[in-house]
């Protein structure tokens, strides 16, 4: 039976872009972009304009997180629209810029798809980041690389929270696609890691190619995983950490954490545990990068959703 | 060396914990100020042997990097710890000059006894005791013993055999010194089990020293030492100096796993397997260490050779002041 008239019809992908070095020192997206920047053949597809794009060059050349502000979330309406010049910090004259080229953000010029490359310190696999939960042509391409992989996995995270939602480089694009792949420590190159991600891009573009050439996607269920809390390392009053992560919670990202679990350990020996409601799965156990946002861990819950049937307009 | 000879040292009466050489290596920086805090509720050890713990690059940890103008532990020649301070001179050789006037002068009779300086890699390389000597019997003696009291973890001892470079690391400054070195550890990160891991090395080099002053003698005997032979780098683009290539999957995480000639290095980009090309087995460690990318280091390569130890003990206060009376002579004699 043909689902030809429940599909959405939806604009072509023409324009797509691939963010590495968003984070100076998050290697595979690094790597990965130069090597496409120098030689697209492997990004090239039919119907398809791939542009391979380092966005924070200065963070690159230093091997560094970002030069004034993370760059991944300078891309407020307020940064986007503020004048002047050369007094702003590096990544916001280059989120502008950002923004000029590939955007602007919310308008019918900006790219139809941006994929932009990360590496976590946190033992969360192959992760697909996910802005809105409505975006079908995204729940379908990651519906299509979860199947093209299998049984390799690759997870999506949902962050359409009203508070934890930040202003990401994709988000520039119509439909932004973040993927975070790790653990690998930061400024370090891990072959595996490389290779995960490059596999997970080669079948991204293949779906950009199948959808643009007229193929339709029957309606599918994809799990999410739905960010719902930050939690914080336990700290003393002027703010220094006083606990770890609890060996029993390092490494398991994507593992069930139910209260009464133990979550952290102080210097001296002590379990500090869980006190949720109920049973969360907890992920970026352990990022370098959140140190300094006051994160330890993020929480999420699972979540079915269904996407309608797609095709070409 | 004769099989009951005992080799007598001088009792240690002031040794130095040091973290945070690496602002963003972070066992030791939280570990020294636990250490700190747990100092403020306790006094030493007894045996009258002072502890004295040091954040070496304070600056450093708090922005949570490596250094801010030039790698702290390559400060300690004495070339560099000499000269003076000027406007711009970069703020790791002030930092230097600092801890050689407190931990030092290195060489000079006042330097600490003991200089332990923590360090964390993103290698797996489990607990390492780093020298530059492979015959310094107290530094052996306290990695045999190290060895002995965590069975769990593998501990290894890597002798950087630099006879003639001068030696330019922190712990070189004490009359003895070592580094010891956690992985695998992201930087920036700090994982429970490695702190752990760090912290009970840290107890069991203090309780061996208490044990020494109290003059325990400790038996002679042997111990597996990797002395460093060579460095590879990897490839790199010849314009832009950029990797080309990633360590490979088969050698990733396998540091002290032995390396044949024609085993798999490295891993291009377009997919290449690049070999070994040595004729000689050699026993990679630091394999992949995110700091070494600018030092042009993928891997170090060691050769493993046993070395036998003299049993050693503290010298007694009769042998001291006997040495004392004999070095008096002969100055009177010159």
């Amino acid at each position: 039976m043909s689902s030809y008239h429940s599909a959405a019809r939806l604009d072509e992908a023409r324009r797509v872009a691939i963010f590495g070095g968003t984070h100076g020192n998050e290697m595979s997206g690094v790597m990965l972009v130069n090597l496409w920047v120098q030689n697209n053949t492997e990004v090239q597809r039919k119907g398809v304009e791939v542009q391979p794009f380092i966005t924070n060059p200065k963070a690159v050349e230093k091997c560094t997180r970002y030069v004034d502000t993370d760059l991944n979330r300078a891309f407020t309406p307020e940064n986007l629209s503020t004048l002047g010049g050369g007094d702003l910090p590096y990544e916001v004259r280059r989120a502008q810029e950002i923004n000029r080229m590939f955007g602007p953000k919310g308008s019918p010029e900006a790219y139809d798809v941006i994929f932009d490359l990360h590496n976590t310190t946190s033992n969360m696999g192959c992760t697909l980041l996910l802005e809105s939960s409505k975006d079908h042509f995204n729940l379908q391409m990651m519906n299509y690389i979860q199947k093209s992989i299998f049984p390799a996995s690759c997870l999506v995270l949902l962050n359409e929270h009203p508070l934890l939602k930040y202003s990401t480089s994709r988000s520039v694009a119509k439909h932004p696609v973040g993927l975070e792949v790790g653990p690998q420590p930061q400024g370090v190159l891990r072959s595996n890691i490389f290779e995960s991600m490059r596999d997970i891009l080669k079948h991204a573009l293949d779906f950009i190619e199948l959808f643009n050439a007229g193929m339709e996607f029957p309606p599918c269920t994809v799990e999410v995983f739905r960010l719902s809390e930050r939690i914080d390392y336990p700290r003393d009053d002027n703010g220094n950490i006083i606990a770890m992560v609890h060996p029993n919670l390092q490494d398991c990202d994507w593992e069930p954490l139910n209260p009464g679990d133990p979550m952290f350990q102080t210097f001296d020996g002590k379990t500090i545990h869980y006190q949720g409601s109920g049973t969360v799965y907890p992920t970026f156990i352990n990022e370098a990068a959140y140190y300094e946002k006051q994160q330890a861990f993020a929480t999420t819950r699972r979540e079915s959703l269904v996407a309608s049937a797609i095709r070409k307009a | 060396m004769e099989l009951d000879e005992v080799v007598c040292f001088s009792r240690f009466s002031r040794v130095a914990i040091c973290g945070g050489t690496h602002g963003n290596e972070l066992s030791g920086v939280y570990l020294v100020r636990e250490m700190q805090k747990a100092e403020r509720k306790a006094k030493e050890r007894g045996n009258d042997m002072e502890v004295i713990t040091v954040l070496s690059n304070p600056r450093a940890v708090q922005r949570g990097l490596r250094y801010i103008d030039t790698d702290l532990n390559r400060c300690f020649t004495h070339a560099m710890l000499s000269g003076s301070n000027t406007n711009d001179a970069p703020y790791e050789i002030i930092r230097s000059r600092e801890l050689n006037a407190l931990l030092g002068p290195k060489g000079s009779r006042d330097a600490v006894d003991l200089v332990c300086d923590l360090h964390n890699t993103t290698a797996n390389m489990g607990l390492c005791l780093i020298s530059y000597s492979d015959s310094d019997w107290l530094c052996l003696h306290v990695f045999r013993h190290l060895q002995r009291q965590m069975p769990d973890v593998p501990t290894r001892f890597i002798h950087f055999n630099a006879t003639n470079k001068e030696s330019y690391s922190l712990d070189s400054v004490g009359k003895h010194g070592f580094a010891l070195e956690a992985g695998p550890q992201p930087h920036g990160v700090m994982r429970s089990n490695i702190y752990t891991t760090m912290k009970m090395g840290v107890e069991h080099v203090l309780d061996w020293v208490c044990l020494f002053n109290s003059g325990f003698v400790f038996e002679g005997g042997s111990v597996d030492v990797y002395t460093v032979v060579r460095n590879i780098d990897y490839p790199r683009d010849r314009d832009t100096h950029n990797i080309t290539a990633a360590v490979h999957p088969q050698l990733q995480d396998r540091d002290f796993c032995l390396l044949y000639p024609e085993d798999p290095l490295f891993l291009t980009l377009s997919g290449e397997t690049l070999r070994y090309k040595g004729k000689e087995p050699l026993y990679p460690f630091f394999i992949n260490e995110c700091a070494y990318y600018e030092k042009g280091i993928a891997v170090s390569l060691a050769r493993k050779r046993r070395v036998a130890i003299p049993a050693i003990r503290v010298q007694t206060e009769q042998e001291q002041q006997a040495k004392k009376d004999e070095c008096t002579s002969e100055e009177e004699e010159e």
